[in-house]
């Protein structure tokens, strides 16, 4: 048997390496380019440890996506969300100075509030999701202008130091924050069971239903969470800002999807994956901290964004129908040696009626 | 081509349709072999014959979906054609076709519907949509029936959706002006009335008689003997892929047309009792009553452990339902279910209860509602047991182990358990999904069409299987099929399904694929 096995084992192809690392590869080779050109300002201690620090807001907000994709369902909503939070955290602290621990409190209760109506508003109606997040979008974007129009200062100092301020290793906290939500996402959705009968909802919630998995309470779930980490992300923002912002945190949409859709080509291709999430915003960072440095405008990194954004979907689904080809093509081989062999044994044994 | 004149002669006059000698083969299967067909102008014809006996074949041959075998010749409105028709071109030999899905858009209006050709072929921009539902408003007066153009297709009932489809059939051979000059055209009706209630389909009749008398033949092909017997002029019957025999309807009795279709007589049947008394000394596991779904009205049956129960009938008569039903996949779906002791309110059951209860269901479509296509093998084949492993930290290792063990003794091939579902042939995915649902000892495994487009070797590989498993694990198994001979080989008892009821019931020796093909023919027409 194991003779069998082994002679069964997978076969590794360049091709499927390659389009493994591809994004490491194109990220190593970008960080070369632009370390060659401004060996004095981009390639510095100083500078990689903003681009790290910068981003976790970014990375959040792309596991915010993350967790309802796996399950099959898109939420728009996420960079709402995120801004929603901002403002009512900042205007409760700042403003009404309510102490800060009750009004990160409440900021993730509204996170979870928001993820519920979305999940119930899903799963009860039925409606695609797309739709509803991208209303819910719209309409949580209206209610921060009712609450604040222009931008709010002056939240506690402890809530900058815990974000911003006070630097573990030289990086600014919020990186680790991230990088700890990142690894317990990897670990629900690569080692538990339950991240399993997400991943099957996700990818056939017929098959799930039938196989006895509670696919609308799954679905809600993930909105619940994904609202959840919305609202986390919003709280880091308001450190990073040290107040509330009512526009900014709406772009943070497109980068976060782009890292969620890149993030699904690389380490695990096919698959949505945390870790490949987080590759894929420094790579992205990477790109737009060198353009910017290089002096172009703020503009290039829209155009950065989205253009990675429909390259990563492109690549991934290229990748994926050559090697379904080889695929195929192996298994037709296999099927056609296994009707040789039931030939021959019918032709050996004539008792056997050779035909239906 | 080796024919007589007055052959050609009578062909050119008298013959809408004239096939001779077309097979055709599949890889080392021959699925028709030397068909002849003749239907005359203005001919109601009925094409009859069992699951698989090569009659959706011969009508994908004349819709130029299948390239028939050298050697066939076919001779449409009494003029020779070359063989294979262009593929979808059959409107320009005055041909037009009514499958069993109608081809209907249900989003749509019934005019966007009946303009459905001219949409997809015109290269105007530009469309009279007033016109357009004039012509059908003015189609639909000709022919006494009232449908509301600006109504959409998905609102109106079943029966003025088949007569929909079936007037903008007839519409595309009206517009064949070379064919109605010589009041000649074929219009194909692949099983139009399964999806219909009874009470209507004496409505779609009349409005098939009378596009027959404007000179249209028509091929009603069907599985109902009963409606067959009551519409048409003549009929031709397939078997096993040959001419089962033909002749005029007026003329043949019922039996000889079964005799047709079966190949032989119907005998008296010896009948065995003693595996059904076994049974009958048990108390069942499973009661069911008063079970209700879409199509099913009202079953009531029972089995025992150990029992492998049978479930067919007709397509559409609803054996299909059963196992959706027993699962709780049917929503709206009432009844009550008694099983192991525990009764169940079926209205409230759900898959997962289910599970719960211990029962497993294989259901027919392998590839969207069995297992997940993109997923690996080991994740399809462990889906239902991940819970015996360590929930928080799911071990790999062990899992690969398992699934690798499960491989090797369901004898799947290829023994790659990172390969995608979705790449397995038919036979490799059943037994990966018998693996993943038998490891969990289910107290009842419900199968449906457990070997639908499966070839022999891995079908019986299947059938060693569920034996094996009854035999070992004491199950109840109930197999909802619509293969006759594979429930004569497998069960120990058959429940023959008619129009959504049990009418009859077959036990040990009694199945045979004969005896429940007359069943599911005669109690439809006694009906």
């Amino acid at each position: 048997m194991s003779n069998k096995l082994q002679a069964e084992k997978r076969r590794f192809h360049f091709s499927e390496l390659l389009q493994k690392y591809a994004v490491i590869i194109v990220w190593i080779v970008i960080f070369a380019v632009f370390s060659i050109m401004m060996p004095d300002t981009f390639c510095t201690w100083m500078n990689l440890r903003t681009m790290l620090g910068s981003q976790a807001v970014l990375v959040i907000c792309a596991m915010a996506i993350l967790v309802p994709m796996i399950a099959g369902d898109y939420d728009m909503s996420v960079a709402a969300n995120l801004t929603f939070v901002n403002v009512v955290v900042a205007k409760l602290n700042a403003t009404m100075g309510l102490p800060l621990p009750l009004t990160i409190f409440i900021g993730l209760l509204i996170g979870v509030c928001i993820g519920m109506c979305n999940g119930f508003i899903v799963t009860k109606f039925e409606i695609n999701p797309f739709i509803v997040t991208m209303g819910t979008q719209t309409l949580l974007a209206g209610f921060v202008l009712m609450i604040s129009q222009t931008t709010i200062t002056g939240v506690s100092q402890a809530l900058k130091d815990y974000v911003y301020v006070k630097h573990i290793l030289g990086i600014s906290p919020s990186f680790f924050y991230a990088l700890i939500l990142c690894a317990i996402l990897a670990y629900v959705f690569n080692k538990t069971a339950f991240g399993k009968r997400i991943l099957i909802v996700g990818r056939n919630a017929q098959v799930a239903q039938l196989s006895g998995i509670n696919v609308p309470r799954i679905r809600f779930g993930c909105f619940v969470v994904s609202g959840l980490i919305s609202a986390f992300a919003g709280i880091i923002y308001t450190g990073v800002l040290g107040g509330g912002n009512p526009t900014a945190g709406l772009s943070y949409v497109m980068p976060a999807f782009a890292a969620v859709f890149l993030g699904s080509t690389c380490l695990r291709p096919g698959r949505f994956d945390a870790f490949g999430t987080i590759i894929a915003v420094y790579f992205l960072t990477t790109g737009t901290n060198g353009l910017a440095l290089q002096g172009l405008q703020s503009y290039i990194q829209n155009i950065f964004y989205g253009g990675a954004l429909v390259i990563a979907v492109i690549f991934s689904v290229v990748a994926r129908r050559s090697r379904e080809k080889k695929e195929i093509k192996r298994a037709q081989q296999e099927r056609a040696q296994a009707e040789q062999e039931l030939l021959e044994q019918l032709a050996k044994n004539s008792s056997i009626p050779a035909a239906e | 081509m080796g024919i007589t004149e007055e052959e050609e002669r009578f062909i050119r006059k008298e013959t809408t349709l004239y096939v001779k000698n077309v097979s055709k083969t599949f890889g080392s299967n021959r699925a028709l072999s030397g068909i002849n067909l003749m239907i005359k102008p203005g001919e109601i014809h009925g094409l009859l014959g069992q699951n698989g006996c090569g009659k959706s074949t011969l009508i994908k041959i004349l819709s130029g979906y299948h390239v028939p075998d050298p050697g066939g010749a076919l001779w449409i409105n009494g003029t020779q054609v070359t063989l294979p028709l262009p593929p979808g071109e059959f409107t320009k030999y005055g041909m037009s076709f009514v499958h069993q899905d109608l081809g209907l858009v249900n989003d749509l209006t019934v005019t966007e519907n009946w303009a459905m050709n001219e949409i997809a072929l015109t290269n105007n921009m530009r469309m009279d949509w007033n016109a357009v539902k004039a012509d059908a408003l003015k189609i639909f007066a000709k022919y006494n029936v009232s449908i509301d153009p600006d109504e959409e297709v998905a609102n109106i009932g079943p029966m003025q959706r088949a007569m929909l489809a079936i007037l903008r059939a007839v519409e595309d051979i009206h517009r064949n002006k070379a064919t109605m000059e010589q009041h000649r055209g074929l219009l194909v009706l692949d099983e139009p009335t399964v999806f219909l209630p009874r009470t209507e389909v004496d409505t779609l009749f009349d409005l098939v008689r009378r596009i027959a008398q404007e000179g249209i033949s028509v091929m009603f092909v069907s599985h109902d003997l009963d409606e067959v017997m009551e519409l048409t002029d003549a009929f031709t019957v397939l078997r096993d892929g040959k001419n089962g025999g033909s002749g005029s309807t007026a003329v043949a009795s019922k039996d000889q047309i079964i005799e047709m279709i079966l190949g032989k007589k119907l005998n008296a049947y010896h009948v065995d009792t003693k595996d059904a008394e076994v049974f009958q000394r048990q108390e069942p596991v499973l009661r069911v009553e008063e079970l209700m779904g879409n199509i099913v009205r009202g079953a009531k049956f029972s089995a025992h452990r150990g029992e492998v129960l049978g479930i067919t009938g007709l397509i559409g008569s609803g054996f299909e339902e059963i196992p959706y039903l027993l699962f709780g996949a049917v929503k709206g779906a009432t009844g009550v279910m008694e099983f192991q002791g525990k009764r169940q309110d079926m209205s409230r059951y759900s898959p997962r209860k289910a599970v719960e209860d211990r029962l497993a269901l294989i259901p027919a479509d392998r590839k969207t509602m069995g297992g997940a296509a993109t997923l690996q093998v080991t994740e399809n084949i462990m889906m239902q047991s991940l819970r015996h492993y360590r929930p928080h930290f799911l071990n790999f290792k062990k899992l690969r182990e398992k699934s690798l063990d499960l491989i090797s003794n369901y004898e799947i091939v290829p023994a790659d358990p990172e390969l995608e579902f979705g790449q397995l042939s038919g036979g490799n995915a059943q037994k990966v999904l018998l693996a993943k649902w038998i490891q969990e000892n289910p107290d009842l495994l419900i199968l449906h069409e457990p070997t639908q487009g499966i070839d022999i070797g891995a079908r019986q590989a299947i059938y060693r299987l569920i034996e094996k498993t009854v035999k070992e694990l004491g199950m109840t198994v109930i197999c909802s099929s619509s293969d006759y001979e594979q429930l004569e080989q497998i069960c120990d008892r058959v429940l023959i399904f008619v129009q959504g009821r049990i009418v009859s019931e077959l036990v040990g020796a009694e199945i045979t694929k004969d005896r429940i093909t007359k069943l599911c023919y005669e109690t439809a027409l006694g009906a």
